[in-house]
């Protein structure tokens, strides 16, 4: 559904995505992982269409991005941030705009709020809204046209975790209805829980991609156990034979509150990726 | 031309729940209606408040207003939802400058109730004139203006030299030397005599240059720099 082959893009002299390449196929969910800075937004406004780049080729629905006419592109939904909202209209109002420009009918309207859960703040303005619900809308304006494709550039940065969850379930949904979700964050969980694929962006450079549990398994050559003991220790050990006879006395005992297996989270892959390349650089 | 009558209408009901826009609106033709009709001061020229409002509200209004919608739409972002929702940047300013120019030109036309027969024609060829040229000037500073500070700091002082010098050259004949180039000016001329038959061949000139000044920086700007 998308692809990239070698991308390049500079700002000024400056590389900020060095060689991108990538393949999502359609109805996945893609996620690209990576800490501010890296590119994400950057390769977002690229395959879109809405910033050229300077070599390679970026594909879109089997065809070059360049060659997109704007009928092709009403396919796409995309939420670059949760800004982009006319504060002084009621969500309603906000809506009928966009609705407006697709042709689509107005009792969509509804029926899209209701999804995201704004069907009580309808007539209300904007600008009264609190954080999580002015993302939902943002949201429900990127599907309302039921695009193919869906571009969420950090789609749950700063919410709480309450809203953070519905909107979990607002994607997975547009999963299950056949969509292709591209995604960044540099929340490694929201990742893990979410993507078929992902792939850590640093610096411009893709360092590894997979599946999230593939590559958590794939950098997992520190296993440890940890346990907390009724008597208020912490221990940690080996995850290895060589542990198994005193985990055995503990557990025996009694003396074992909890027991966990510590497999590395996307979180410490992606430091112990870019920390090495870091000292490879130095 | 679907696009550009969505934007219209946005703005329209955007208008309706923004006070400051709304006021500048309706401050002047408000105010023309209540002065002439309460204030008689004898030996004034007729319909003196109509007229000296009407360049005022020329220089003001339409420039203030478009240039306020454009940079605040940057601002916050909503302008670049519109263009990848594939919102032509044409069809946004189509449907900006056609707005503006509407709800004005309703405010001219409560402004001519004073006026009779053939000078209302004439009185209203003059405000769409001078609409349309503060039009393309308030969309050159918002185009080129990245926010709406930037943009109030630009449209001031042009607001305050294309509505004040005017008046002010009644009272100065330096200034007035100086304000004859502006359209303003040249408009309100064509005011006092309430005709077009009157207007020298030097005040056709200024007016069409300063069309065309505007014009070629509003495409230029446009060229270089589009909606970003
Ligand atoms: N329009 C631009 N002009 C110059 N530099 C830019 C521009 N956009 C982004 N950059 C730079 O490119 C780098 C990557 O930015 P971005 O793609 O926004 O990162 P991310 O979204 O991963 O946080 C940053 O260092 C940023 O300063
Ligand atoms: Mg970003």
């Amino acid at each position: 559904m998308i692809s990239c082959k070698n991308v390049y893009k500079q700002f000024n002299d400056r590389p900020v995505l060095s060689g991108i390449d990538l393949d999502i196929p359609a109805g996945s969910v893609y996620g690209l992982l990576g800490p501010s800075g890296a590119g994400k937004t950057t390769l977002i406004r690229i395959i879109t269409g809405q910033l050229d780049f300077d070599e390679g080729s970026v594909r879109v629905m089997d065809r070059d991005v360049k060659s997109l006419t704007g009928e092709d592109r009403k396919q796409f939904g995309i939420m670059m941030d949760r800004f982009g909202i006319y504060e002084r209209l009621s969500c309603e109002d906000n809506l009928k705009i966009f609705a407006d420009i697709y042709g689509i009918p107005h009792r969509r309207i509804a029926e899209t709020l209701e999804l995201v859960g704004l069907e009580d703040a309808m007539k209300k303005p904007a600008a009264n809204l609190s954080k999580g619900m002015r993302a939902r809308l943002c949201l429900a304006r990127v599907f309302m046209h039921s695009p193919s494709i869906l571009f969420l550039d950090e789609p749950t940065s700063g919410l709480d975790p309450q809203t953070m969850k519905q909107i979990h379930r607002i994607i997975r949904d547009k999963k299950k209805s056949g969509c292709t979700i591209f995604l960044t964050t540099h929340n490694m969980e929201e990742a893990y829980a979410l993507c078929d694929t992902v792939a850590l962006l640093n610096e411009g450079v893709i360092v590894d991609s997979g599946s999230p549990q593939e590559i958590c398994r794939k950098y997992n050559h520190q296993k440890r156990i940890s346990m907390h003991l009724s008597s208020g220790e912490d221990l940690e050990m080996e995850h290895g034979s060589a542990s198994a006879e005193r985990i055995c006395e503990l557990l025996r005992t009694g003396r074992v509150e909890t027991i966990h297996s510590s497999e590395p989270t996307l979180e410490t892959v992606f430091l112990e990726l870019t920390g090495r390349k870091l000292e490879e650089d130095a | 031309m679907r696009n550009v009558i969505i934007i219209f209408k946005k703005q329209l009901k955007d208008t309706l729940k923004n006070k400051t826009v709304l006021i500048q609106f309706l401050l002047f033709p408000v105010m023309t209606l209540i002065m002439e009709n309460t204030i008689r001061i004898d030996g004034m020229p007729e319909l003196f408040f109509t007229k000296m409002f009407a360049f005022m509200y020329i220089g003001m209004a339409p420039l203030t207003a478009t240039a306020a919608i454009i940079s605040e739409e940057k601002e916050k972002n909503t302008l670049r939802v519109l263009t990848m929702a594939n919102v032509r940047p044409r069809q946004y300013l189509l449907g900006i400058g056609a707005y503006v120019w509407f709800i004005c030109m309703t405010g001219a036309g409560l402004m001519a109730t004073g006026f009779h027969g053939m000078e209302i024609a004439v009185f209203l060829t003059v405000m769409g004139i001078g609409f349309t040229l503060s039009i393309l000037a308030g969309a050159c500073i918002g185009i080129y203006a990245k926010n709406q500070m930037v943009a109030n700091s630009v449209f001031i002082p042009v607001m305050m030299v294309l509505s004040f010098a005017p008046m002010v050259a009644l009272f100065n004949e330096r200034i007035g030397k100086a304000a004859r180039y502006l359209y303003t000016q040249q408009l309100r001329t064509v005011l006092d005599r309430m005709s077009f038959a009157g207007m020298k061949t030097e005040g056709i000139c200024i007016l069409s240059a300063n069309a065309l000044i505007v014009t070629l920086l509003f495409f230029t700007l446009f060229k270089r720099k589009g909606l970003e």
